[in-house]
């Protein structure tokens, strides 16, 4: 048994030991030990998935722990990069629950079910075989689920939430498993490498594909299949949302990746048009929901759709790219798709955590409520500006040098393949990240400017309260991620570029310590010589500014008085220009009514104005099926009335018609 | 890291941030002339730089570091463009942040940061800014990438010493339509992140149609001098960069002190060539309706787009 053996099963030890110190110990000390237990779990599984990414691969079989399939692990560079990032996410988010927990979230089936939580979603990009995989994601989904529930006595939406995902999650697991199974039909045992080995005809495979993208995607919050992702991730607990934002929906890719890539080895160029149209589209259609919208944790949630889409921009653009031949370009895809992954996860870990200390200091996730933060809640403040610049993918961030390279894949990409798919697909590939990118600034700008600067927009604003030491550490630990990938993506760019290279079968796109060199096409960028050209820049600036003592003055107000916070933009309205614009896609409804004073009409006593914004996704595609739905029930209902001489008469009936069938038929 | 690189970025830095404030009083001086009116002479915002210098520096109650530090963080990012960029020759001090995707989103960080200076005052005129600019920053965004796209898929790279490079070796490529037409786009695009008309009007201080303005109405003294100096650093710095881009003649290939001086003579007469043009524009232009500035946007979106597909189909 090698480090990586050693260091999974430790993991999955503690993962799983936490979750029966949860259902055991006190609760005074619950939240502790099930904290420690996650913590080490993560720091276990990061150092498993590095030294799997360094090349040292682990696999093990168990066929005695399971009836039909048994337990298949295989780890390599590939399920090691989600390994390290859904281990990091876990220090964080175990450290932070630690205090997040007294909050009334320490009861017995929460504390035993985020362990488990993330002993499950190490196993995912652990699993060997077909059968593994399956058992690990539902018991991923099922753990979740109990995760997402965790506040149902609170609030009313969270049952709602909790009935989307579960059976979202659970259709999803359908069309895996329609895929999977057939995949493995030939197969024996239904174990990875068999499985690679086994040829089947196009169309076959073709199926197979279009299940597990459904399927996968569903996870990954893809369009239009995003619909549970926006209301689960926000009723959950703050660190369970960001394990479920920055490591659960990361597994969805992975499952593309490695059906994709790995056992189906490449396919057709529509399987990957597929995938980055869907991935252009739900980039776009995510952070425009994201854009307008005011509650900060389902924005956080919607951005990760946006998120995921991008992944899969690089994704869908290196199958392209490999199935026209051009592995060096499929490598520099995949590593801009998996580079964003690893950045995705770390910014939104900090950001939940933020929104998480938010809720916890005031009690708010509605931004039109919020504000004047910076004084009460400094390190929160810092942590969200830290978070928010990132994810806005300005220079310097993390998730900058990760667009960067996915703009280089595309831009290089433009000579390979067809003219279609270099002179439109491409163009408007780089159009739809541009305009993601664009939408990610405002959407952050509104989150942060009008969250936490300016003045408290109501009273449990003004009254709030910094977080307790072990939440400020979880951020800490996620802040220091992001601005480690900012400055230095180097670090770990060559190994993810090394896993990228082994997927799509030619050596590392992306090289250089300092400046990150791309091979095989012209390209050169150094976040850590941009970062020291800023802060000489800026020192400089600052120098030749004069540093007088400043005069403090008050806002000019018009001459109107001083100004109230009531005067100030709102997250809704701030957004309202954006929406406007986008008005055909987002179709908001609204509502002013203006009341004038009965002496004059041009006197106007009060103006109410209403809107409300529904995802129209949601709103084209699920209700009509609801509301199939709820019909079959009616129709069922009334033949089910609760009348014994019905039913009495409906076996009669079956009777009858039984017999009379054998009788015409014999 | 090339001593033509570097002697040239310190040149080009001190070239912007000396000239910006005069390529603004040439527009105005312009402008004023057409108009009918005398002007106040070009050197009218260093006088009113000084000025603002000299004064007192003002602190508005309820606002936290985000406005102190705004107009720093704006005059450094737009200080490195300015360095970086192959503006006098065609190296680049710093080749590994030269390249035209950084070069953007940091100008575009530049207007992020004022523009939360805006929000961080917590008055309706600068959050109402802070809204409009991120607005028409976010649908800037699409068009400048596109372009960049369509420039750098004939050179392989969308790094600025490669494209100015490539362009001074094969002159015959700036009259292909693709290279005009991601010219247009690309100018639409200088002109609304410059807040120039049609899409800001850069010297109203009317409510309804105040965009940069509205964000920066409450700072004073040597804060508002960066201000300006970095709105006009900012302008100076897009017009090089257009001129550099499909107009590269003059610039320097080798040290030496005449061929840099060529470089920085050639760079001043492009910049303030368009600048004058823009001017002259300007005059004969009203600013739009804020909610009709996105369909010249998403027009010249489709312009980007178009010299992409030029790119490709007419080689």
């Amino acid at each position: 048994m090698n480090v990586t053996g050693v260091a999974l099963v430790a993991a999955l030890v503690a993962g799983f030991g936490g979750g029966v110190a949860g259902l055991v110990v006190p609760r005074t000390v619950r939240p502790v030990v099930v904290g420690a237990c996650v913590a080490a779990a993560g720091a276990l599984a990061t150092l498993a998935g590095v030294a799997a990414m360094a090349g040292v691969a682990w696999s093990a079989a168990l066929p005695w722990l399971l009836p039909l399939t048994g337990v298949e692990l295989a780890v390599d560079p590939l399920g090691g990069v989600f390994l390290a990032v859904t281990g990091a996410v876990a220090v964080a988010a175990g450290v932070y629950g630690i205090g997040y927990a007294r909050g009334g979230l320490d009861g017995r089936a929460v504390q035993a079910a985020l362990p488990v939580f993330v002993a499950s979603l190490l196993l995912v990009p652990a699993a060997g075989s077909i059968g593994t995989l399956l058992v690990c994601w539902e018991l991923m989904a099922l753990a979740s689920l109990l995760l997402v529930l965790a506040e149902h006595g609170k609030r009313a939406e969270v049952a709602s939430a909790g009935r989307w995902y579960a059976v979202m999650t659970h259709l999803g697991f359908v069309a895996i498993l329609v895929g999977l199974l057939v995949l493995a039909g030939a197969t024996g045992d239904g174990s990875f490498a068999a499985v690679r080995e086994q040829a089947r005809a196009p169309e076959t495979a073709g199926l197979v594909f279009v299940c597990c993208l459904v399927g996968f995607g569903s996870k990954a919050g893809v369009l239009p299949l995003h619909a549970w992702l926006p209301r689960a991730h926000p009723e959950a607990p703050s660190h369970v949302s960001a394990l479920m934002s920055a490591a659960m929906v990361n597994l969805g890719v992975y499952g593309i990746l490695r059906v994709g890539f790995d056992l189906l080895g490449g396919g057709a160029p529509w399987w990957w048009l597929a995938v980055l149209v869907l991935g252009a589209a739900s980039a776009v259609y995510g952070i425009l929901q994201a854009a307008v919208g005011s509650d900060l944790k389902r924005l956080l949630g919607y951005s990760t759709t946006e998120n995921m889409g991008l992944v899969l921009v690089g994704v869908g653009a290196g199958g392209m790219f490999a199935a026209s031949g051009d592995a060096v370009l499929a490598a520099l895809a995949l590593t801009a798709a998996l580079l964003h992954v690893v950045a995705h996860a770390a910014f939104k870990t900090l950001l939940f955590l933020a929104a998480g200390s938010v809720l916890h200091g005031t009690g708010l996730r509605d931004l039109d409520a919020m504000g004047g933060l910076r004084p009460v809640m400094p390190f929160t403040t810092v942590a969200f500006g830290l978070g928010a610049l990132t994810a806005s993918a300005l220079p310097p961030g993390a998730a900058f040098v990760s667009e960067w390279v996915l703009l280089q894949a595309l831009v290089h990409g433009a000579g390979s393949g067809t003219v279609v798919a270099s002179s439109i697909v491409l163009p408007v590939a780089v159009g739809a990240v541009a305009l993601t990118a664009g939408l990610a600034v405002a959407t952050f700008v509104k989150a942060f400017g009008v969250g936490f600067l300016a003045r408290p927009r109501s009273a449990a604003a003004a009254e709030a309260h910094e977080s307790p030491p072990t939440m400020l550490a979880g951020m800490a630990l996620a802040g220091l991620a992001c601005v480690g990938l900012a400055v230095l993506p180097t670090v770990v760019l060559p190994a993810v570029a090394g896993v990228a290279g082994g997927v799509t079968g030619s050596g590392p796109a992306v090289t250089g310590a300092v400046t990150i060199q791309l091979t095989g096409v012209s390209g050169t960028m150094s976040p850590l010589l941009l970062v020291a050209a800023l802060a000489v820049a800026t020192a400089l600036v600052a120098a030749v500014v004069s540093r007088r003592s400043a005069r403090r003055a008050r806002l000019w107000d018009c001459g109107g008085g001083p100004m109230s916070a009531r005067m100030e933009y709102t997250a809704t309205s701030f957004a309202e220009p954006l929406q406007r614009v986008f008005d055909n896609v987002l179709a908001p409804d609204q509502d002013v009514d203006v009341t004038h004073y009965e002496e004059s009409r041009y006197l106007v006593r009060a103006v109410a104005y209403r809107r409300t914004l529904r995802d129209r996704v949601e709103h084209r595609l699920y209700e009509p099926v609801l509301a199939a739905v709820r019909g079959w029930g009616r129709a069922g209902r009334r033949l089910a009335d609760g009348s014994v001489h019905r039913y009495l008469t409906y076996g009669f009936a079956t009777l009858c018609g039984l017999l009379v069938l054998m009788v015409v038929t014999r | 890291m090339s001593a033509l690189g570097l002697v040239g970025g310190l040149l080009q830095a001190v070239l912007v941030v000396g000239g910006a404030p005069l390529l603004l009083g040439m527009m105005r001086q312009v402008r004023a002339r057409l108009e009918g009116r005398a002007g106040p002479g070009i050197a009218q915002p260093w006088r009113d730089l000084r000025k603002q210098l000299r004064k007192e520096t003002i602190t508005p109650r309820g606002t936290s570091e985000m406005f102190r530090v705004a107009p720093v963080l704006m005059v450094a990012m737009t200080l490195v463009v300015a360095v970086v960029v192959p503006f006098v020759g065609t190296a680049s001090a710093l080749p590994a942040v030269a390249d035209l995707i950084v070069v953007v989103a940091l100008l575009a960080h530049g207007s992020v940061a004022i523009a939360l200076a805006g929000l961080d005052t917590g008055t309706a005129f600068g959050g109402m800014g802070a809204s409009r600019e991120v607005t028409i920053l976010a649908l800037v965004e699409p068009t400048a990438l596109v372009a960049i796209f369509a420039l750098s898929v004939r050179v392989g790279s969308t790094s600025l010493p490669e494209i100015v490079g490539s362009t001074l070796d094969d002159p015959a490529r700036v009259v292909s339509p693709a290279s005009l037409l991601a010219a247009v786009a690309l100018a639409m695009v200088i002109i609304a992140e410059t807040g120039r008309l049609p899409v800001d009007n850069p010297s109203t201080h009317l409510e309804l149609t105040m965009v940069h303005e509205a964000m920066v109405l409450e700072y004073a003294g040597p804060r508002l001098a960066l201000v300006e100096l970095g709105t006009a650093m900012r302008l100076t710095v897009y017009l090089g960069l257009l001129a550099n881009l499909f107009v590269p003649w003059g610039v320097a290939t080798e040290p030496g002190v005449p061929a840099l001086l060529v470089g920085a003579v050639a760079f001043a007469v492009k910049v303030g060539a368009l600048g004058a043009a823009l001017a002259c524009a300007e005059v004969f232009l009203a600013k739009l309706r804020l909610f009709r500035v996105p369909e010249l946007l998403a027009g010249s979106f489709l312009l980007a787009v178009l010299a992409v597909t030029a790119a490709y189909v007419l080689g």
